[in-house]
């Protein structure tokens, strides 16, 4: 379970950063989406996978799943989705303002 | 327990909401809200400083929750005077605002205040993750800040100044999972604790996490490689939003030295002065790259944008001498390079009108209006910028210099400072020069460069901002002594950990 949640967080980060990279707004919009949920996954997994455990210490239980990691996580959802938000735009209004949707502003040929 | 470390959060925070109501307002109803609340500010950042210079340190415990669970605003003499800096260069700003780059869109005074509340929060937060939020918060508003007014040129460097901050973002959050992961904590004083106590399979992670964690403040510092987002993003924006970008470099300043002497700082066992030998170096090489972009800039507003670049070199070369004295030579550095490079924006914005379609590429033009006063208001600041004597640039770089005489880098330091003080000179004289004396007087016939029958008078709006951060800079001069002292103070109080651990955790370790 462990090693299958490392491979996702790695597929979608290297995807995040190598679309990053990319020449043209869109795909540079959707790695920095890949990449924050990346990141998402990650502060979740932070607390340790456990499975069938309430988030709060009690007895009955045994142990417990560390909810302080979750609290984090909503934070940064709320962060990135804002984020993503006011990039697309941003995206957009330079794609009219400039007439192409090259991050520099100018298409290379 | 006392409520003042809190107040300069909740002020700008309440003022911006209040002026989100006020959206259908008139100007001057939203220009005195916004007004009145940074006097009120630098008031509350004034008591705050009084309150802190005797060395206690303001722990504030969000809804009474004790420390390493809840999340703690904390106030020492570092953070007063952040603050204080921030409070005083954001009402200039503003006033300067209020000249008709507010009219350009209704959120102008909306976001500024919010971009004090992140600021603010971003010196006074005790929380790791806190930090975090307050990057976000002040990052979220610079963005629109800096694309305020619109046009072509802002929204290009705008996107890439988003682009990679977001980046950056995501970097932060990995770093605070691996460190919470391992740690079990986020308050910066618990994490001073438990870093002692990481058993040694973990060292490499959490060194991993610490390292990564600083490209994060480099890049928000702009040092070395990573400060290429700065120059085209601060000379495109509008004058008030770049005046007080000034300050935001100097959050990843802040958070290097808070992080690096609190948490990996000198007793942190296997992690004890984690940056040593990266940190001077990088300064240092900022500082030179800065100077030559200082030189090969074609607009003043560029050359300012690299002032910038190279005020951060120089005030982490302060901070990575790690005694006492290089500590405060760089704190001392902050605020005075902070206004003058405020004063420097605001004043470069005042040419470009002046200038027309020339705006403030560095070439010959016509004589503008009142270019006598204009051109006397620039070689004062250029004097400061460049630390010549007698003003506050001289004496922070004296003292820097100073600092490093024990140094085993010195005689780098030592060269790299001075001759950058050289590089700037020159380029300032060549820009003076270009701008004032060379300037050729109108011909009736080629008049294309002067707006026509337009005196253009200097308003008080636009004197007073430029003016005032001038004075602060000279006052500076006249209390280096106190402003010193104060700076040694903080410099040993952010050296002696165990007592901010002992403030912030207190009862919990007994």
């Amino acid at each position: 379970m462990e090693a299958l949640i490392s491979i996702l967080i790695g597929i979608l980060t290297a995807g995040g950063v190598y679309l990053c990279l990319r020449s043209h707004t869109f795909p540079v919009v959707l790695g920095l989406t890949l990449l924050s949920y990346a990141v998402n996954l990650f502060l979740f997994m932070m607390g340790r996978l456990v499975i069938g455990k309430p988030p709060i210490i009690s007895e009955q239980a045994g142990s417990y799943a560390d909810p302080l990691p979750q609290a984090l996580v909503l934070t940064a959802i709320v962060i990135s989705f804002a984020m993503t938000a006011y990039i697309i735009v941003l995206a957009l209004k330079a794609r009219t303002e400039m007439g192409n949707d090259h991050v520099d502003g100018k298409e290379v040929r | 327990m006392s409520h003042l470390a809190i107040v300069p959060l909740l002020l700008p925070l309440f003022t911006g909401i209040f002026l989100l109501l006020l959206r259908e307002q008139r100007i001057y109803v939203k220009r005195a809200i916004s007004g009145i609340s940074s006097i009120a500010l630098i008031a509350v950042a004034a008591k705050l400083l009084c309150t802190v210079s005797d060395g206690s340190i303001l722990v504030y415990s969000l809804s009474n929750w004790p420390a390493p669970f809840g999340i703690v605003l904390m106030a020492d003499r570092l953070a007063a005077l952040l603050v204080l800096t921030t409070s005083l260069l954001s009402l200039f700003a503003l006033v300067y605002g209020m000249r008709g780059t507010d009219r350009q869109g209704r959120q102008f005074h909306i976001l500024f205040q919010l971009q004090l509340f992140g600021l603010n929060g971003a010196f006074l937060t005790a929380d790791l993750f806190n930090l975090f939020v307050f990057f976000e918060v002040l990052l979220l508003a610079s963005y629109s800040l800096l694309l305020h007014g619109g046009g072509r040129k802002r929204i290009r460097s705008g996107l890439h100044f988003v682009v990679i901050n977001v980046v950056g973002s995501s970097l932060f959050l990995f770093a605070v999972g691996v460190l919470y992961g391992i740690l079990g904590t986020l308050n910066m004083a618990d994490m001073a604790v438990k870093v002692v106590h990481v058993s040694a399979d973990n060292v490499g992670l959490v060194k991993a996490a610490a390292l990564l964690l600083f490209v994060v403040f480099a890049l928000k510092a702009a040092l070395l490689p990573l400060y290429l987002w700065l120059p085209s993003a601060y000379s495109q924006t509008s004058a008030p939003a770049a005046a007080l970008f000034a300050i935001m470099t100097k959050v990843g300043a802040y958070s290097i030295l808070r992080v690096y002497t609190l948490v990996f700082g000198n007793e942190a066992g296997p992690f004890a002065n984690l940056l040593d030998g990266w940190l001077l170096g990088m300064a240092l090489a900022t500082i030179v790259i800065g100077s030559f972009g200082l030189l090969g800039s074609k607009r003043l507003r560029q050359q300012v944008a690299y002032l910038v670049v190279i005020s951060a070199g120089t005030l982490l070369t302060g901070f990575s001498l790690e005694s006492p004295a290089g500590i405060a030579a760089g704190l001392y550095y902050l605020p005075h390079t902070t206004f003058a490079a405020a004063a420097l924006f605001l004043l470069a914005d005042l040419i470009v009108q002046r200038r027309d379609q020339m705006e403030d590429r560095l070439e010959a033009g016509l004589v503008i209006t009142r270019q006598k006063f204009l051109g006397a208001t620039f070689f004062i600041l250029a004097i400061i910028a460049s630390g010549l004597p007698p003003l506050s640039g001289f004496i922070g770089k004296f003292m820097l210099l100073r600092a490093a005489l024990e140094h085993p880098a010195l005689p780098y330091i030592m060269a790299i400072i001075l001759a950058n003080g050289l590089l700037t000179v020159i380029a300032m004289a060549r820009t003076g020069t270009l701008f004032f004396f060379e300037a050729h007087a109108v011909d009736t016939s080629t008049n294309t460069y002067i707006k026509q029958g337009e005196p253009e008078p200097l308003r008080v709006r636009e004197l007073l901002p430029i003016l005032s951060l001038l004075s602060l800079c000279v006052l500076m001069t006249f209390w280096a002594g106190p402003i010193n002292s104060y700076c040694l103070d903080t410099a040993s109080q952010l050296l002696d950990t165990p007592s901010y651990i002992h403030a912030v955790l207190g009862k919990v370790e007994q």
